[in-house]
């Protein structure tokens, strides 16, 4: 992917960049606009789903509800920020689902023989180690991220049963810990929907804040040109991979957490749902574009989708062929404005 | 004879800005009607309109004879109106027959008639390119043949011609040229926009000047000289462009190459360059001037040969060495390899050297905010807000965001490879005040350009390469083109073996 899509978008630049040269003025203001849309097409879908929601179910807004969907959403929410990392390197990470299913089998078993701060580590690390092989494969052999991570993504299921033997595994009185953790709650917030907050508020200011941040982003806009900065992309390459196996393993940990059962059946086709509210999120595909806030409300989007169709007793296909509607809804918002001055 | 186009009163405004305000414009039959103006003028604009890719708020659209408007670029072409972008816009895939048919292909394609009705067009252009060949594979000389044979393709009347020399070498640049004037002979309207003065006084038979969106005057070559051109485009002579040399005082040797060898092909290429020197590095396009200039950037493997930096030996394997060696390049692509076009022109600026702008990995915002600041001021870029990405600035002032990353990071040897291609002439002369100011800061420059005009004006001396190799050196007593071209051309395969170049005064 690398290579032929990253020159024929350069080139995509050069056309728009040429034909707007006349008047910078409105160049500009295109820009912006776009920017606009782009940054707030999902406040305002997410906005317009929370009024809609209200008026259809008094439940909804009920506290009750709302931590709710934040729990349900956590293991999402988590796996979503490092598939942001990655997408915005112009990658993408169908690995997500299955990695998280070695952390929720890995952390039954390595509980039972390991206490609880060495354990979780370690199966963190796992995580990182089954991120990192799709990373150094992607960043130091140039091959396609998709093709990579779906080879990981089917090896790393087969880890998780391997493990497991193909069974769940009861955390049982070692992991009695880890479990109530997962069922508790602190500042009224379950706990699982308070990692996925933390995780999104360090995601925060890793990209807005931090060198390796900007590079990132950098990178998925212009790679031959962060290159002839002087800058090691291989390595930052590698890194949103690492970073995206970790927290995959991290979401498996949180799914465990919640149910006390190591199960390596864990976030099927999650992976779909996470790149789903990253692009909902306003994320572009071809790298350079997305935020951790919009990528937060492309989950909380997703989870209100569920929920309110749940609270009103839609069917679960039902549920899914609007889910379809909503996501390219979403996305022709976003690029309102492109598609505007096409026609 | 009626023209082939008029168009009258031109107006067209977007988000209230006018581009083009009543612009005047007459094409004739078997003739090159040349448009000149700063980036920015509305000479693009007004070729869109052409083409039916805009449509005009304001003013008629004559073509033979008959008003009209163009509904879209489909209708352009169908009425014989050809534009030729300075993107080329081939699919690299494709054969090259493929592509010259592209649009008119028949369901079912017969090959052999594909290819040998392409292969006609190619002949009739005077090259010998394989209708088989991937456009991908061919050298951007040979893409742009590959173009006009496709606007040849069809019943073509009118062909735009957009800065067309601008990615070409002098030799196929002046093959190009005899194919527009045969195509003049054949009765084809010509509109030939391009930054290239001499070009235009060589094939021009009529120049119009675009200044901010209006037609500046039309003149006849003959009559109006290239300084009075140039007026009319800036309000400024030709003999203020390279401005005043600065005092540089020449220091020690900061670069040493011996025999260096690329993988490419590229070989025998010696040379020093010191303190306060500013070296072009000449020849035609496709001679490994851009290649060397890659290879001690450490963007390219090397395969032999010896480098010294600063007294040390230098070998770098990737562009991060030669940055903390403190190296910098100015690439050739300056869209695809200089910027990153979505990104703030402020963390453009820093992006070589991101150290004196960050803690621990953090970025110091109001540090970086005032280093960017300083560097705004210092290299004149003109912008709205630091904050705004590169996308939104003109050539010119991209080009010095690039700049100005080199500036920051503060680098002994700046390469530029074709630092003022597609730069209007006003931003030009700022990048040439910039260059020397380098040079009598103390750094080293080396500048690669097709311009001879430019490398003359601006450089202490030139090396020549050609086919790979550094083929000798002029000193400014031998500034002339024809004593370029021969050193470069000397050895070529055309078959008589010349006279060996006598100079070979490596890093004189």
């Amino acid at each position: 992917m690398p290579g032929r899509a990253r020159q024929n978008r350069a080139m995509g630049h050069d056309m728009t960049e040429t034909s707007a040269n006349m008047a910078e003025g409105t160049q500009k203001q295109r820009v912006q606009f776009a920017k606009l849309f782009r940054t707030f097409g999902t406040v305002v879908i997410f906005v317009l789903l929370v009024i809609m929601a209200s008026s259809q179910s008094d439940a909804f807004l009920s506290e009750r509800n709302i931590t709710n969907v934040l729990r349900q959403m956590s293991g999402i929410g988590v796996m979503s920020v490092g598939m942001l990392f990655v997408i915005l390197t112009a990658g993408i990470d169908l690995s997500v689902g299955s990695i998280a299913a070695v952390g929720s089998v890995a952390s039954a078993i390595l509980l039972k023989d390991y206490p609880l701060p060495v354990a979780l580590p370690m199966v963190i690390g796992i995580g990182a180690v089954c991120g990192g092989v799709s990373g150094a494969l992607v960043a130091f052999f140039r091959l396609p991220s998709f093709v990579i991570t779906l080879a990981m993504m089917t090896a790393a299921r087969g880890i998780a049963l391997i493990m497991s033997n193909g069974q769940p595994i009861m955390v049982g009185n070692a992991g009695q810990a880890l479990q109530n953790f997962g069922t508790s709650y602190t500042f009224g917030l379950p706990n699982p929907a308070l990692v996925m907050i933390v995780i999104f508020l360090l995601a925060l200011v890793v990209l807005n804040l931090t060198r390796f941040g900007r590079l990132v982003k950098a990178i998925g806009s212009n790679e031959e040109a962060v290159r002839l900065s002087g800058i090691s992309v291989p390595f930052h390459i590698l890194s949103v991979y690492v970073i995206s196996g970790a927290l995959a393993a991290l979401a498996g940990i949180l799914i465990t957490a919640r149910s006390g059962v190591g199960s390596p059946s864990v976030g099927v086709g999650n992976e779909l749902s996470v790149i789903a509210a990253v692009v909902i999120g306003g994320a572009s595909l071809m790298g350079g574009v997305g935020g951790v806030i919009n990528t937060f409300l492309g989950v909380m989007i997703l989870g209100i989708i569920g929920n309110i169709m749940n609270l009103a007793g839609v069917p679960g296909y039902h549920q899914q062929v609007y889910l379809g509607v909503i996501i390219v809804i979403a996305v022709l918002i976003q690029n309102a404005s492109q598609i505007l001055r096409r026609h | 004879m009626a023209p082939l186009i008029e168009l009258e009163t031109i107006s067209k405004a977007f988000a209230g800005i006018h581009a083009l305000s009543g612009v005047n414009f007459t094409l004739n039959p078997c003739e090159v009607h040349a448009l000149v103006g700063e980036n920015g003028a509305g000479k693009s604009t007004l070729m869109r309109v052409l083409g039916g890719e805009i449509q005009p708020d304001e003013g008629t659209i004559t073509i033979a004879g008959e008003r009209t408007s163009l509904s879209g670029p489909t209708d352009a072409l169908r009425r014989g109106i050809s534009i030729i972008h300075q993107e080329m816009a081939l699919a690299r895939d494709l054969s090259v027959a493929e592509n010259i048919f592209l649009g008119a292909l028949p369901a079912r394609i017969g090959w052999r008639q594909l290819n040998s009705r392409a292969r006609t067009l190619i002949d009739r252009l005077g090259f010998r390119i394989s209708p088989r060949a991937l456009v991908g594979d061919l050298s951007v000389a040979h893409q742009q043949v590959v173009e006009i044979a496709k606007a040849l393709s069809r019943d073509v009347k009118v062909i735009v011609f957009d800065e067309p020399t601008a990615v070409l070498s002098t030799g196929d640049a002046s093959r190009l040229l005899q194919i527009i004037r045969d195509l003049r002979a054949s009765g084809v309207g010509i509109v030939y926009i391009s930054h290239r003065l001499q070009e235009i006084y060589e094939i021009a038979d009529r120049i119009s000047v675009m200044k901010d969106g209006r037609n500046a005057g039309t003149v006849d070559p003959g009559s109006t000289k290239m300084d009075g051109l140039i007026r009319m485009m800036v309000g400024r002579p030709i003999s203020q462009l390279f401005g005043e040399k600065q005092a540089a005082t020449i220091g020690e040797t900061i670069l040493k190459v011996e025999n260096l060898r690329l993988p490419n092909g590229v070989r025998n290429v010696s040379f020093e360059i010191r303190r306060g020197e500013i070296v072009g590095l000449g020849g035609l396009v496709g001679s490994g001037r851009t290649e060397v200039a890659r290879a001690i950037f450490g963007a390219d493997p090397i395969s032999g040969g010896q480098m010294q930096l600063n007294g040390r030996p230098y070998m770098p394997r990737s562009p991060r060495r030669a940055v903390r060696r403190s190296v910098g390049l100015v690439p050739e692509d300056r869209k695809g390899q200089g910027v990153i076009l979505d990104l703030p022109i402020r963390m453009n600026a820093t992006m070589a050297n991101m150290a004196p702008v960050t803690t621990g990995g953090f970025f110091r915002h109001r540090r970086e905010r005032k280093i960017v600041k300083d560097l705004i001021d210092t290299l004149r870029i003109k912008l709205g807000s630091m904050n705004d990405p590169v996308s939104s600035l003109s050539g010119g002032n991209q080009q010095k965001v690039v700049l100005a990353k080199w500036f920051h990071a503060d680098s002994d040897l700046i390469i530029l490879d074709e630092p003022t291609r597609g730069v209007d002439v006003g931003a030009k002369t700022e990048i040439y005040s910039l260059i020397h100011r380098l040079a009598a800061e103390g750094k080293a420059v080396i500048v690669i350009s097709s311009e001879h005009a430019e490398l003359f004006g601006l450089c202490d001396r030139v090396l020549v390469m050609g086919e790979g190799e550094l083929r000798g050196t002029l000193l400014p007593e031998d500034y002339q083109e024809e004593k370029l071209l021969t050193l470069s051309m000397m050895g070529s395969a055309t078959g008589n073996a010349g006279p060996r170049p006598t100079e070979q005064s490596h890093g004189a």
